[in-house]
């Protein structure tokens, strides 16, 4: 054995204490760096262990309710069940991606971009994967608890509307809060994901409707399973809201516009409260109340007929021959002309060089107001209009409640508009032509309005000049009221003359008709027809008498009764209608008028009976054929 | 008085300092796995301990001389088992350390520490002269280099590393020139950059690397590991959360926690009381080894028991330092504490080594 013992044995003693001197400063550091971590900081660390700890699991609270002004239920929740993707671990869930998707029936690409918006998010924040999980769903999570841990189940409420699009557009829907609304909100109320309004009374009325969240903590492992519950806080459940709308009405209202594109609202004049509000077609909220697929939501907003317009309150339309009752106004307001002003009308008139024709070719005579208003002589009103001139019109129109948002508590109010010769110079920049007054003056031209204005406006008018607030919420409070006091002659003389419509063998004569079917007849229905071209009068004029027959109208009809002290208003609106006002909206007014009343005298509603035998097509449009209607 | 001496010049002191680490090792491990499939983890731990006394034992009655005689050949061993463990070697995690030798897997390069202690301190009790040459130093850099960079290729950055501490303090106590030194640590610098930018490292090392550097960048990925483990140290205060208590470590959010981050949990639950005593324990078990050098019969002795405390050191700081987020995650357990079979019999076979310089103290 070779001796390693030899040579120099003497041990360098000197460099092996500084070795050790080493190894103490060495462990006197660590134990530094121990110190700063779990004495200086250990408060940081506690607070980063805790969240690590404890994960907390929203628990939904469910929206309120909403109910019709007799406390019956429109809209409720039922439970059910959201599919969570837990995305704490990207490598795993994209390994399991082909089997989550097959799994639950979801598209891959659909949920690659959902992970992809998500990035932004806090990793520990889970992903909604499957709104509305269906049995078979449940199961497929449930089975695959130990191979798939990251999908999760929660417990959600959901929203129940009514079938078919009831009341679709007043109740909107529900939806996920959306980036813009996150980014605008002033607190944190709302987080990513959470369900908000996001049209109708869902929206108007959101922070009423929406609870408050609770919350279980729960103790969960590293990989976010949770363990063991530590304590549940409670959510507290929205507060539900009771509605003016009556459910049958609604109902009636509903069967009489089925088919047809345009609105029915209804309300009472003594309080605003609407009774029942249409615009068809319709749309089914129950399709937006889980997530909506892109292609449907585009199907819906690609649709001609627009099933997305709140028409009641977004439709911005010529008013036709139910602005002379706005023409009447005025005219016997300000006494220009005075009120026993008569014409004698051939048919048509001549202002500033041009022809102007009556909706009646062969003319109605010698007319006075009653008359005019009854009949719906244009010649009569563009006269009144001449003599007016445009800023009288425009400032009339502007003080009875047109040109200008009602204020009814549903978001998306269109403000409708009143042409004056400082709108024209404003937005146009040149003079007012003259010319145009005498169209403005029988509802044509640059006016528009929305068919719970017009509705409002003869309200207030039928009322003396008191113009509620049209509202939805039942206890709305303070209802706005707006004034324009009007002389006692000047509503007796108007509501005479839409009592004539009606009840004189006006252009409102088919609405007599429905009303005697129902022997209703002496309820004291006043109304308005209108008329408005849906085509120029140039284009018109180009048409054969056959293709005039295809031509279409907007008609408007707007009604109240009784006569005196109304307690119910109905504007109805049918858009692109074969028939005109006096044919189509007339009747259809005067039908669910009488509903109303059979329902106040406790008669049961024979809705359907009522639709179907009510004459469908009584005339066809024979005077279109022959003349331009200006307006009728 | 040769052959009675043996058992009794046992260090009982370093012996007993080694046990109570072992044990506050087990109850750490019992603890961090007693909750779920990996419990039970503790008794194989115990088995190791066995199996390394045993080691302990049967390395402490071999001659070191004899060692010394043999360190050529164990030195060709060392590194044809290496190869054989690139070329065969049974893979794990993603790395190939583990040779299956009669049902048993064992780590190779834990081997391989022990021969480089030992060809090391033949090496350098070979030195006569007062201070290292230039060719003593490249002889020395071509003796760590060799295996070093066979262990880079299992890879095994952190065991590659664990080489080096005992060539340094073995160069500092055979005496170096100042000017080698600064030499020796530039060259060190360009390797590092070299190895940085060149292909030698497998990108989860860099990435390992890099994370140290900026482990807040990446809090799920694999910054991940480094802030859990600090989130455990730090919220365990003063006093710790208690046995069994720590929700970091029960939970599973600290990686590997019976193993290379043992300390993390222990200083989530005992707090940093328990993190002082555990570091004292060490620094008792290093200062004892140096005084066991100092008290050695000869120079090859010392160079053995240096080369120990100087790779048990190296253990100590950088396992410690990963687990505060002082050092990059290597895989370096802490010995005697740390699970792991490899690892816990090297260290009670080094342990034998030092006994038995110990025992020769007196022989002459």
């Amino acid at each position: 054995m070779a001796n390693w013992i030899g040579g120099d044995q003497k041990l360098p003693q000197g460099r092996l204490i500084l070795v050790s001197y080493g190894i103490v400063l060495g462990i006197i550091l660590l134990l530094l760096g121990f110190w700063k971590l779990q004495i200086i900081q250990s408060g940081h660390y506690s607070d980063l262990a805790e969240k690590n700890r404890v994960r907390s699991i929203p628990i939904i609270a469910p929206r309120g309710k909403m109910l019709d002004r007799n406390g019956r239920v429109i809209v409720d929740n039922y439970p059910s069940f959201s599919i969570l993707l837990q995305r704490d671990d990207p490598k795993q869930i994209e390994k399991d991606l082909p089997k989550i998707t097959a799994g639950l029936g979801i598209t891959e690409d659909d949920l690659e971009q959902q992970l992809k918006d998500a990035r932004g998010e806090p990793r520990f924040q889970p992903l909604v994967v499957k709104p509305e999980a269906s049995n078979a769903d449940i199961a497929f999570v449930e089975s695959h608890r130990t191979d798939l841990p990251e999908l999760e189940l929660m417990m959600v409420q959901r929203r129940k509307y009514p079938p078919n699009g009831f009341l679709a557009h007043v109740i909107g829907y529900v939806g996920e809060v959306s980036p813009e609304q996150l980014e605008q909100q002033s607190g944190d109320r709302y987080k990513p994901g959470d369900i908000v309004g996001k049209a109708g009374l869902e929206r108007e009325y959101n922070d009423i409707l929406t609870g408050t969240d609770g919350m279980r903590r729960v103790i969960v492992n590293s990989v976010g399973k949770p363990v063991r519950t530590l304590d549940d806080t409670e959510p507290i459940p929205g507060k539900p809201i009771q509605l003016t709308i009556d459910y049958n009405l609604q109902a009636v209202a509903e069967e009489e516009m089925a088919g047809k594109v345009g609105a029915l609202v209804a309300l009472d004049p003594r309080t605003g409260e609407i009774l029942a509000m249409v615009s068809h077609p319709t749309f089914d909220p129950n399709d937006f109340a889980v997530r909506i697929p892109t292609k449907e939501w585009r199907t819906l907003n690609d649709d001609p007929n627009k099933p997305m317009l709140d028409r009641a309150i977004q439709a911005q339309l010529a008013p036709g021959s139910v602005f002379k009752i706005i023409m009447t106004a005025a005219m016997l307001q300000s006494h220009v002309p005075p009120a026993n002003f008569h014409v004698f009308c051939p048919g048509y008139a001549v202002f500033y060089g041009r022809v102007f024709h009556d909706w009646l070719a062969k003319g109605h005579g010698e007319v006075g107001l009653h008359h005019a208003i009854v009949d719906s002589c244009d010649v009569f009103f563009y006269n009144v209009g001449q003599q007016l001139g445009i800023d009288r019109i425009s400032y009339y129109a502007k003080a009875l409640g047109l040109g200008k948002r009602t204020g009814i508590d549903l978001p998306g109010e269109e403000p409708g508009l009143v042409p004056s010769s400082n709108w024209v110079e404003r937005v146009y920049h040149h003079q007012w032509y003259p010319g145009s007054t005498i169209s403005v003056a029988i509802g044509q031209g640059a006016t528009e309005v929305t068919p719970i204005q017009l509705l409002r406006t003869v309200s207030g008018i039928a009322m003396g000049g008191v113009f509620y607030q049209p509202h939805l919420l039942k206890d709305l409070k303070p209802v706005k009221v707006m004034r324009f006091p009007l002389a006692e002659d000047t509503v007796k003389q108007i509501t005479d003359g839409m009592y004539g419509v009606v009840n004189e063998g006006g252009t409102g004569v088919f609405a007599l008709a429905a009303l005697k079917k129902e022997n209703l007849q002496n309820i004291g229905f006043c109304g308005k027809t209108g008329t408005a071209q849906v085509i120029s009068t140039q284009k018109l004029d180009s048409m054969s008498v056959a293709q005039r027959r295809n031509y279409r109208y907007n008609t408007w009809f707007v009604g109240f009764a009784p006569k005196r002290n109304p307690e119910i208003a109905v504007v109805v609106l049918v858009q692109d209608s074969a028939l005109e006002a006096g044919g189509s909206a007339a009747p259809l007014a005067a039908r669910f008028v009488a509903s109303y009343y059979q329902e106040k005298l406790g008669q049961p509603i024979q809705e359907l009976e009522a639709a179907q035998t009510a004459p469908k097509n009584p005339v066809a449009p024979a005077p279109a054929a022959k003349v331009i209607p200006q307006g009728r | 008085m040769r052959e009675r001496t043996h058992t009794f010049e046992f260090d009982w002191w370093l012996l007993t300092i080694v046990m109570t680490i072992c044990v506050v090792g087990l109850l750490e491990i019992y603890s961090s796995t007693h909750g779920n499939s990996l419990h039970g983890m503790q008794w194989r731990q115990l088995g190791w301990i066995g199996i390394g006394l045993v080691g302990m034992l049967v390395f402490s009655r071999i001659d070191y001389n004899a060692l010394l005689d043999q360190a050529p050949i164990l030195y060709l061993i060392g590194i044809a088992a290496l190869v054989l463990v690139l070329a065969v070697g049974h893979t794990r995690f993603g790395a190939r350390r583990w040779i299956v030798v009669g049902g048993v897997v064992l780590q190779v390069s834990e081997l391989v520490k022990l021969i480089i202690i030992i060809v090391l301190a033949r090496y350098f009790s070979e030195v006569r002269t007062e201070r290292l040459t230039l060719t003593d130093l490249v002889k020395l850099g071509l003796l760590v280099g060799v295996p070093a960079v066979l262990i880079l290729r299992q890879p095994d950055l952190g065991t590659a590393l664990v080489l080096l501490p005992v060539a340094i303090v073995g160069a500092f106590l055979a005496g170096i020139n100042w000017k080698h030194a600064v030499g020796v640590l530039a060259l060190g610098a360009l390797v590092a950059v070299v190895g940085w930018n060149g292909h030698f490292l497998k990108p989860y090392q860099k990435q390992r690397l890099a994370t140290f550097v900026h482990p807040e960048e990446s809090p799920h990925g694999a910054g991940y590991q480094i802030l859990q483990s600090e989130i455990a140290v730090g919220s365990g205060g003063f006093w710790g959360k208690g046995f069994g208590k720590g929700s970091q470590n029960q939970l599973g959010f600290v990686p590997v926690r019976y193993s290379d981050f043992i300390l993390a949990a222990l200083a989530e639950e005992q707090g940093f009381f328990g993190v002082l005593i555990s570091m004292l324990l060490y620094l008792a078990l290093l200062l004892r080894l140096v005084d066991n050098a100092q008290k050695a019969k000869d120079r090859a002795g010392m160079y053995l028991v240096m080369g120990v405390a100087a790779i048990l050191a190296f253990h100590v700081m950088v396992n410690a330092g990963m687990v505060i987020g002082y050092m990059p995650v290597t895989g370096i357990p802490l010995p005697f504490m740390s699970y792991g079979g490899s690892v816990t019999i090297f260290g009670f076979l080094a342990l034998g080594l030092v006994m038995n310089v110990r025992m020769k103290r007196f022989v002459n």
